[in-house]
């Protein structure tokens, strides 16, 4: 077996959480210049000239892209080889995220009660962990911190089996148009299908991670991609909802086996300043 | 490009129409939803509030910690229908301005017709480069709030846009018609089903 002590992964926690929210994602960023191209609307070239200014004083000035630093969700693929030592995995999550937010100047968005008091933690914790387990003897970390403008836009819908890919479509169209600017456009959209209802959510989230320029390996569902793009661009909304040509830089869909029964999708908004990093020990 | 100072009066506002492009300068006030509430329920208890609602003008946001050396955080503004329930009332104790993002509601809408005010949007998620329009920034409320609390900034030629005027115009109905293209057959089948 191999070891990996909690401290490696404390640290490579809190270097990715700061490294997320400095460093736009090299793809979001070319594809904010990409959208500077073929922006028509003088208000929406001027805003992706801003986001991408935004991104530059970021990176430069070691200063988080966005206020909304995120509730921080960490994918971890677990090598079934791989033995953690020295402490649990959730505590030494915990403390990358604490330790990270606190040196890097991030945020701290999150309360610990969500009826009542709703008093913040004070050190942004804890996270919201997956596990996968996966064959090898590695670990890889991936840390997502999202802001809550584009995942309270968000929305999961059981649909019917026999709403087929226009269900799909038109369940994005609404949810990108019901969230106009809160969202902060342009927008990366990823969507679930197919799994179960607690799973599809994060099949959405799983989309946003995906490389913007790579679409689905199904040629059939890059199609449908590809027209979700093209009608949500057609909504107007433009950068930061001023109006304009691009609502959305990419849409990733990802689908999963279902219930013959069951047509489950969600559509997880990401905001302009999609942040994500990872990290394999 | 118009400038604003604040105060805001109503000579200024009778003047900005929804679309324009706008900078703001002087004083400004940070608040976001456990603000609103505090605000309100000091309000209806009759207390005074932490800062002089007159003219003044509420930014929706919750900056990032301030990294020594700087004035603020990254401070890019946050959802404002969050605050929707709050607003007429703090607009008819005399509440000028506000600046967030996103869509209000028709009664907000109508409290800023009725009380001649202006709501301002920027742009989301670019709080790095909004930070740079910040000079000035001291907690004056409600400290225990963390992000949350009232800040007090001093901002220069602070870019946004007139999101819905004293008229009821409103950016986000008008402008986005514009560029919206007519769906070109809704419903249709994907090709994939074909």
């Amino acid at each position: 077996m191999r070891e990996i002590s909690i401290r490696e992964v404390t640290q490579v926690v809190k270097r990715l959480c700061i490294e997320a929210n400095y460093s736009l994602r090299e793809d979001v960023l070319s594809a904010l210049r990409e959208a500077l191209r073929v922006e028509e609307s003088l208000m929406g070239r001027k805003v992706l000239e801003w986001l991408v200014e935004n991104a530059r004083i970021a990176r430069e000035e070691g200063i988080p892209i966005c206020q909304d630093c995120g509730m921080v969700t960490v994918l971890l693929q677990l090598g079934q080889g791989v033995r953690i030592v020295g402490g649990g995995l959730r505590g030494a999550i915990d403390r990358g995220v604490r330790e990270g937010h606190r040196e890097g100047y991030l945020r701290k968005s999150v309360i610990e009660d969500p009826c009542f008091s709703r008093r913040n933690t004070g050190d942004n914790t804890p996270a919201i962990i997956y596990t996968e387990v996966v064959p090898g003897d590695g670990l890889k970390v991936t840390v997502v911190p999202k802001g809550a403008g584009s995942d309270n836009s968000s929305a999961l819908k059981m649909l019917n089996p026999t709403d087929g890919a226009s269900g799909v479509k038109t369940l994005v169209l609404e949810t990108v148009k019901k969230a106009g600017a809160n969202s902060c456009p342009p927008l990366v959209i990823g969507v679930g299908v197919g799994g179960s209802f607690d799973n599809v959510g994060l099949l959405s989230k799983k989309a946003l991670l995906r490389p913007l320029d790579v679409a689905n390996p199904d040629a059939r569902i890059a199609q449908l991609e590809r027209e979700i793009l093209e009608e949500v661009n057609d909504l107007g909304i433009g950068p930061a909802g001023f109006g304009g040509r691009v609502t959305a830089l990419s849409v990733s869909i990802e689908t999963s086996p279902t219930h013959m029964a069951s047509l489950p999708v969600a559509v997880n908004l990401g905001c302009h300043a999609l942040r994500s990093a990872e990290a394999a020990l | 490009m118009l400038r604003v100072t604040t105060p805001l009066h109503d000579d200024v506002i009778g003047k900005l129409r929804a679309g324009d492009e706008v900078t703001i300068g002087g004083l400004v006030y940070t608040a976001r939803d456990q603000a609103h509430r505090k605000l309100v329920e000091a309000l209806k208890r009759g207390e005074e509030l932490p800062f002089n609602l007159e003219g003044q003008v509420i930014y929706y946001a919750g900056p990032a910690p301030v990294k020594p050396g700087r004035v603020i955080g990254s401070a890019g503004p946050t959802t404002s229908s969050r605050m929707d329930a709050f607003t007429p009332l703090l607009l008819a104790r005399g509440l000028k301005g506000m600046i967030g993002k996103g869509r209000r509601s028709e009664e907000v809408k109508e409290a800023i017709k009725k009380h001649k005010a202006v709501y301002f949007a920027t742009v989301g998620g670019a709080g790095a480069f909004l930070s740079k329009f910040v000079k000035r920034s001291k907690v004056i409320a409600y400290e225990d709030l963390g992000p949350e609390a009232v800040f007090e900034l001093e901002v220069e030629d602070f870019p946004v846009a007139v999101a819905i005027d004293a008229l009821g115009n409103d950016i986000y109905e008008e402008t986005i018609r514009k560029w919206e293209r007519p769906a070109k057959d809704k419903g249709r089948r994907t090709r994939g089903e074909e």
